[in-house]
């Protein structure tokens, strides 16, 4: 049983036909779920009270994961091991609770995250663009127009990427990586743009990602 | 999933609501089942995943063993083009297949604005849109909802239609449907079956021949269909399947919430209102059976919030009751409860002040009339008095903002009654001033009109509805009348009026006109984004339609009409009578105070209304 006091942390996986969820609507659907279950969460105090819930580092429409966070705190005192079960049946195809514990470090710290993506090319050869994909990820600097509030920016995307490898397979060109997860926040999606902007020839037909895994500043796993 | 949708969906707006995957879906072993249904609805899942009447009855529908339903919606305009252009066809959210594997498809068509929309829902799942160029039996299509009550327009599409409610009927034409795929029947032989089930309309078994003028000369049945198909109704509410474990979508709808259906049917009998008489007879739920399934529903869905619903809240007789009833669950967890419908009335304020969770912003009242003379041509029982009670009570209560609905164009509406709806915005006002709480505020007083649309089974099926022409003379002669700079004034387009008034009374020489709208890019035409007005013109020009002749005509009460196959319970003469007293300005009571006798008790069997 938990203090009512303590934040708690879940982790969980969205994958499959989840992965089209909102950031908006998961938050939604996670507050309908703990009610479904049978847990209450805490709410907020003032006029509009809300449910103390906090989902750290939105996940972008179509992305998958195995390591999302959120953050929350509970009414009713519960027992945590039980939740990972209860929740992952009240939730959604896809959407699978892994762990509960009391959240101990700030989401903050989170640094780094690995990420798996395909690369689909339609009619190019997967080790040829594996081999190319790797030369053009050596360069020191990757800049590209990125749109901001401000109008169109540079930036370079290259310090964001602490590592990246390519590797053909036989649905495309499997690409593992370690990018910045935040202070800067590198949106995968921005490996593909790089090259539809610098490298149109490297560019995939399409590009799915899956996060696997949070660290901190030094490389511990995050939890 | 389908390697194209994977790459469509991360583009386009909103996905989740083309994945399926929702908390509550009915999956079944599609190899296990004799039926496999697809229940359409023509327009978004937004809007259909709102709609009770879709989650009851693919909750029954999934009751059969033999029968897997799956929901199917309308693609909005991006990824309707996306799948296009990738060649996706339609497909059912909880497998993902398309529709061409599936043995039925059932459409809910609600509203008449929707039949573009079914069109384009056949052409993406690949069938011919007409019955006559679908000679097997499977696919089926049919269709039910609102719009089946004048099915004419659609008719050379739909191989048949269910009218009333379909809880039970359905059940029975899918049992038959399963005898006639497991014996190998004939469409033909299917159909003729079919039409002896109470409550279904085969289209294809009546013939329809017209005068010169245009107007309907006879309609004949044949291979023994009933001469007039009788409404079905369920008899008993309380015992009536109601989905206690309804979809939950992964995406914001427009009624996100649980819905609690009060009552069918109305007590009030408005004389425009085609509502009021083809949902009769008045059928309650007891206020237990309402607190059992609503506190069963909110914890099966984790909803926030309550809705009840029904043609006029404030004429559910335990109301208070339910109200209590559902608040001492509701508020201690922080649960709305929100009250739709209501008549201004001070039992009405009484009710509302005890919601705490009402926001006291807005009020709407649905006047319809700007006159007591009109009000009691329509029947429209609501007076100025009522009006200002509530209103009174409201602005001392805290209130700051009054919606007065009204309607042009209503039979014998004069300029008169239009200048006394301004007049009557003026007196609220008035009583704002005299009784408002806090005057540092302000006040908002909307008007909003919208064109009177006669509707068929009401007792107006029969009237002219004016001309744009004249509605908008009618807006101006409104508008120039409002003085006061705390009034505004909305209205609403007339041209989506006139469409939708040809296609209510339509017949079947109609659905051409349908159809070339559709071959013209027409789809989801209730939404203004998609909406021409240009492309119906043409599409009635090209196809021989005069549009005056169904939307500005009036008729006179022994014309056949094209939808008098269907009997929806209240009898012609009923109806004749009520048109005839509108004339007279004469008030019907409502059904509590006197029955006045409008014939749908005989579909109750022997037991009596509004017990």
């Amino acid at each position: 049983m938990n203090d009512l006091n303590t934040k708690l942390r879940l982790r969980f996986e969205k994958t499959g036909r989840a992965v089209y969820i909102s950031h908006l609507d998961l938050m939604q659907t996670m507050q309908r779920a703990f009610s479904r279950a049978g847990y209450s969460l805490k709410y907020s105090e003032g006029y509009n009270p809300h449910p103390q819930i906090a989902i750290a580092l939105p996940l972008s429409v179509g992305a998958a994961s195995l390591c999302e966070l959120m953050d929350f705190r509970l009414a009713e005192a519960a027992e945590l091991a039980e939740m990972p079960e209860k929740l992952t049946a009240a939730l959604p195809e896809g959407v699978t609770v892994t762990a509960v514990w009391e959240a101990g470090r700030k989401c903050a710290q989170i640094k780094w995250l690995r990420i798996e993506g395909l690369f689909e090319y339609d009619e190019r050869d997967a080790a040829e663009m594996a081999a190319a994909l790797t030369a053009f990820f050596a360069r020191e600097s990757v800049v590209i127009e990125k749109k901001t509030k401000r109008g169109v920016g540079q930036t370079d995307i290259r310090p964001a990427i602490r590592e990246i490898a390519f590797a053909p397979s036989a649905e495309g060109v499997r690409v593992e990586a370690l990018i910045s997860a935040q202070e800067p926040t590198l949106n995968p999606e921005l490996l593909a743009e790089a090259l539809r902007q610098l490298a149109p020839a490297l560019a995939p037909d399409f590009a799915a990602f899956t996060r696997i895994e949070t660290f901190d500043e030094s490389m511990e796993v995050f939890r | 999933m389908d390697k194209r949708l994977r790459r469509i969906l991360p583009r386009v707006q909103k996905p989740a609501r083309y994945t399926g995957g929702e908390v509550n879906q009915i999956l079944k072993d599609k190899t296990a089942v004799d039926l496999r249904l697809a229940f359409c609805f023509p327009d978004t899942y937004e809007i259909g995943m709102s709609n009770l009447g879709m989650s009851i009855l693919y909750h029954t529908m999934n009751s059969l063993p033999f029968v897997w339903c799956e929901r199917c919606f309308a693609p909005w305009g991006d990824m309707y083009a996306e799948m296009k252009r990738e060649g996706v066809p339609l497909y059912a959210l909880e497998s993902g297949d398309p529709l061409s594997d599936f043995d039925a498809l059932a459409f809910s068509i609600g509203y008449e604005m929707a039949y573009t929309t079914v069109l384009d829902m056949l052409d993406m799942a690949g069938l011919p849109l007409r019955t006559a160029d679908r000679p097997d039996l499977l696919p089926l299509v049919f269709a039910g909802g609102t719009a089946a009550v004048n099915a004419e327009p659609m008719a050379p599409f739909i191989d048949l239609f269910v009218v009333g409610e379909g809880e039970e009927m359905n059940n029975e034409l899918l049992t038959l449907l399963r005898e006639a795929k497991l014996g190998g029947w004939q469409k033909r032989e299917f159909l003729a079956r079919a039409a002896q089930i109470p409550g279904v309309y085969v289209p294809s078994l009546y013939e329809i021949s017209y005068h010169e003028d245009g107007t309907v000369a006879a309609i004949t049945p044949r291979d023994g269909a009933p001469e007039k198909v009788v409404k079905r109704i369920v008899e008993d509410l309380d015992a009536a399947p109601y989905p206690t474990k309804p979809i939950v979508p992964s995406t914001e709808v427009v009624h996100d919430r649980v819905s609690l259906e009060l009552f069918r049917g109305c007590v009030r009998g408005c004389r425009f209102c085609q509502a009021g008489y083809v949902y009769r007879p008045i059928r309650a739920k007891k206020p237990e059976t309402l607190i059992r399934q609503g506190i069963e529903t909110l914890k099966n869905t984790g909803y926030q919030d309550v809705t009840l619903l029904s043609l006029s809240t404030s004429d559910y007789r335990p109301l208070p009751e339910l109200c209590d009833g559902l608040l001492d669950y509701c508020e201690p967890r922080s649960i709305g409860l929100s009250l739709p419908s209501l008549r201004a009335d001070n039992f009405s304020m009484e009710i509302m002040e005890k919601l705490q969770k009402v926001r006291k912003s807005g009020l709407t009242f649905a006047v319809e009339g700007g006159s007591q003379r009109l009000r009691d041509a329509i029947n429209k029982n609501v007076t100025e008095e009522d009006l200002l009670n509530t209103c009174r009570i409201a602005f001392a209560g805290g209130w700051n903002s009054v919606k007065l609905y009204y309607m042009l164009g209503l039979p014998t509406e004069t300029d008169e009654d239009i200048v006394g709806i301004a007049k009557m915005a003026d007196a609220v006002l008035h009583c704002w001033r005299l009784y408002a709480k806090n005057k540092n505020r302000g006040v908002k007083i909307t008007i909003s009109t919208s064109c009177f649309i006669p509707k068929p089974h009401s007792p107006f099926q029969w009237e002219a509805q004016i001309s744009i022409e004249e509605y908008l003379r009618r807006v101006n002669l409104l508008r120039s009348s409002i003085t006061a700079r705390n009034v505004t004034y909305n209205w609403h387009d007339a041209e989506t009026s006139l469409i939708e008034a040809v296609l209510s009374r339509g017949d079947r020489r109609v659905a051409d006109a349908i159809e070339a709208v559709w071959r013209d890019g027409g789809r989801l035409d209730a939404w203004t984004d998609y909406f021409s007005f240009e492309r119906w013109m043409k599409a009635f020009a090209a196809t021989g339609i005069d549009p005056a002749f169904y939307a500005g005509r009036e008729r006179p009460s022994d014309e056949l009409l094209p939808w008098d196959m269907i009997d929806v319970g209240v009898r012609k003469a009923h109806l004749v009578r009520e048109r005839e007293r509108a004339y007279r300005s004469e008030l019907t009571p409502d059904c509590r105070h006197q029955c006045a006798a409008c014939g749908a008790a005989k579909l109750l069997h022997g037991r009596n209304c509004d017990e």
